[in-house]
């Protein structure tokens, strides 16, 4: 097929608009943490924009959706972007130049990784954080990627549907933190001091470049200019609107209504709308938005309060639990009306479809946790996970990057 | 001579400089500081659950005056600071020794 101006346009636009999404999320998640950790913080978001950046060009492209191996994962045949030019592929998005195709899905990998840092800021060594996600990029988020969007992933051969990464993006994400949490452990003083965010308005702006971003993320996953973008668009607007006003009634109810507790409301909505955004009406965003609220909230509480789990910024709370239940409603609210591509749900008279989207939530739930542990195990008995005592203290900002986030006393 | 160094609430400032300016005293030096007394500490929200924050923030002013005016400059802060409820801070007056004003030299007494 020739290329289609108005979908180049569009893909290339959601590629940037996901790409400011990893700085927003560096904002994000700074913001929520303290003071002598805020530039660590934003730097282990922002260093996936280098290193994944550069790794994806070399071969994680290829490794997600290069030819199929058996289901599990893609060949070398797009190694170094052999092949991937300014003609569309003939599998992938084949009205838009293969290289935008491949830019926007480098994009979902570099905020992937970003993404797990949340669960282990304020300790984990900066140098063994980019080790991990090399590797964890190499054999986590590509084969994963394979199974669920590339043409003979064994998961997309089954139908399960994922429109955007609910399970690609977020459920991967959120189990891997999850595990390297186990792995790397509390902060220290965790949980008697309390640990307050150093700059809640940075953490709102982080929030509202996500919100932004995330219509290139999910309307761009349509990858055409086109009415299921639109009605992508409108679903993942609803979903985060649905799901920032419970989260805020929910603190309201217990306290006041919590500005933090808001915009994370937006945020789990966000990520819960994901994988349904195109294969489910825009209206169905609304009950979609209100149970991640709802859900996400009290998991969180569980995970943090009760069980005193340090998920420091809370990555499994919302996007693990996001993902999973994303994938869940898929099954439940999709509808072949909105896109004929996709599948009917189970409110449609498809049943089926929830199991399907059950397994998918086991296997990339399972595989991420599992690789990830090995992984993290990995690199902590060679070059060490964790900070040492003095250098958590004092703070990452200055122990492992020299800088701090505010000047000295001179104004 | 004296030091006074006055913790009191925050949304007080204001109202203690009034009343010292209204009794010609000028000078004074403020800080935000962070500390606790029998008011202990609020409780804050998180995004989920509450924490406690046991050091609240107060605004510190120190001054230094001849002895004889000390009652009179404790008196207006005491004024305008109490509101009887908890948290509503402490006054500590400290001996000084020697005053230098840096522009002139000057000592002591002629230096306040």
């Amino acid at each position: 097929m020739p290329v289609s101006s108005g979908d180049t346009a569009w893909i290339l636009i959601s590629s940037a608009l996901v790409m400011l999404m990893t700085p927003g999320l560096a904002l994000f998640y700074g913001g929520m943490a303290r003071r002598k950790n805020l530039l660590s913080t934003i730097m282990m978001s922002f260093a996936a924009l280098g290193l994944i950046g550069i790794l994806w060009v070399l071969y994680g492209y290829s490794l997600s959706f290069g030819s199929d191996n058996g289901g599990f994962i893609g060949g070398l045949n797009f190694v170094g972007l052999m092949g991937v030019g300014q003609e569309p592929s003939s599998v992938y998005a084949s009205t838009v130049p293969h290289l935008a195709f491949m830019v926007f899905q480098g994009m979902f990998a570099i905020i992937t990784v970003a993404l797990i840092t949340g669960a282990v800021v304020e300790r984990i060594k900066f140098g063994a954080l980019l080790i991990f996600s090399a590797l964890w990029m190499t054999v986590v988020y590509c084969p994963i990627a394979h199974w669920v969007w590339s043409d003979g992933g064994w998961l997309a051969n089954l139908g399960v549907l994922d429109f955007a990464g609910g399970a690609v993006v977020h459920i991967n994400a959120g189990v891997s933190a999850l595990a390297l949490v186990m792995l790397l452990g509390r902060r220290r003083g965790f949980p008697e001091q309390p640990m307050e965010p150093n700059n809640i308005p940075m953490v709102v702006l982080g929030a509202g470049l996500l919100w932004f971003g995330w219509f290139g993320f999910n309307a761009g996953s349509s990858l055409a200019s086109n009415g299921l973008a639109a009605s992508a668009f409108v679903a993942t607007n609803t979903a985060a609107a649905a799901a920032a006003f419970t989260w805020m009634v929910i603190s309201w109810l217990y306290r006041r209504p919590s500005v933090l507790g808001t915009v994370t409301g937006a945020i789990a909505g966000l990520a819960t709308i994901t994988p349904a955004a195109g294969f489910v009406t825009p209206l169905a965003g609304i009950p979609i938005g209100m149970v991640a609220a709802i859900v996400c909230y009290y998991i969180m509480l569980l995970l943090k309060t009760k069980l005193g789990f340090d998920d420091s910024l809370d990555v499994f709370a919302v996007h693990g639990v996001g993902g999973i239940l994303g994938m869940l409603a898929t099954g439940i609210f999709a509808t072949m009306a909105v896109n004929s591509a996709g599948a009917d749900g189970l409110l449609a008279g498809n049943g089926v479809q929830f199991i399907k989207q059950l397994l998918g939530v086991v296997a990339v739930g399972a595989y991420a946790f599992v690789v990830t542990w090995i992984l993290g195990k990995l690199v902590d008995v060679t070059v060490g996970l964790r900070v040492g005592q003095m250098e958590e203290t004092v703070g990452l900002d200055l122990s492992q990057h020299g800088e701090r986030a505010y000047g000295g006393l001179l104004r | 001579m004296k030091k006074i160094e006055a913790i009191i609430r925050e949304e007080k400032l204001e109202a203690v400089k009034k009343a010292l300016e209204e009794n010609s005293y000028f000078g004074m030096t403020v800080s935000e500081v962070s500390g606790r007394g029998r008011q202990k500490g609020i409780p804050l929200q998180w995004r989920v659950g509450e924490y406690r924050v046991d050091l609240l923030p107060k605004i510190k002013i120190e001054l230094v005056l001849l002895d004889e005016d000390v009652p009179v400059v404790i008196d207006a802060i005491v004024k305008t600071c109490r509101t009887g409820e908890i948290g509503d801070g402490k006054i500590f007056i400290l001996p000084v020794e020697n005053v230098v004003r840096v522009r002139t030299g000057d000592r002591d007494e002629n230096a306040i």
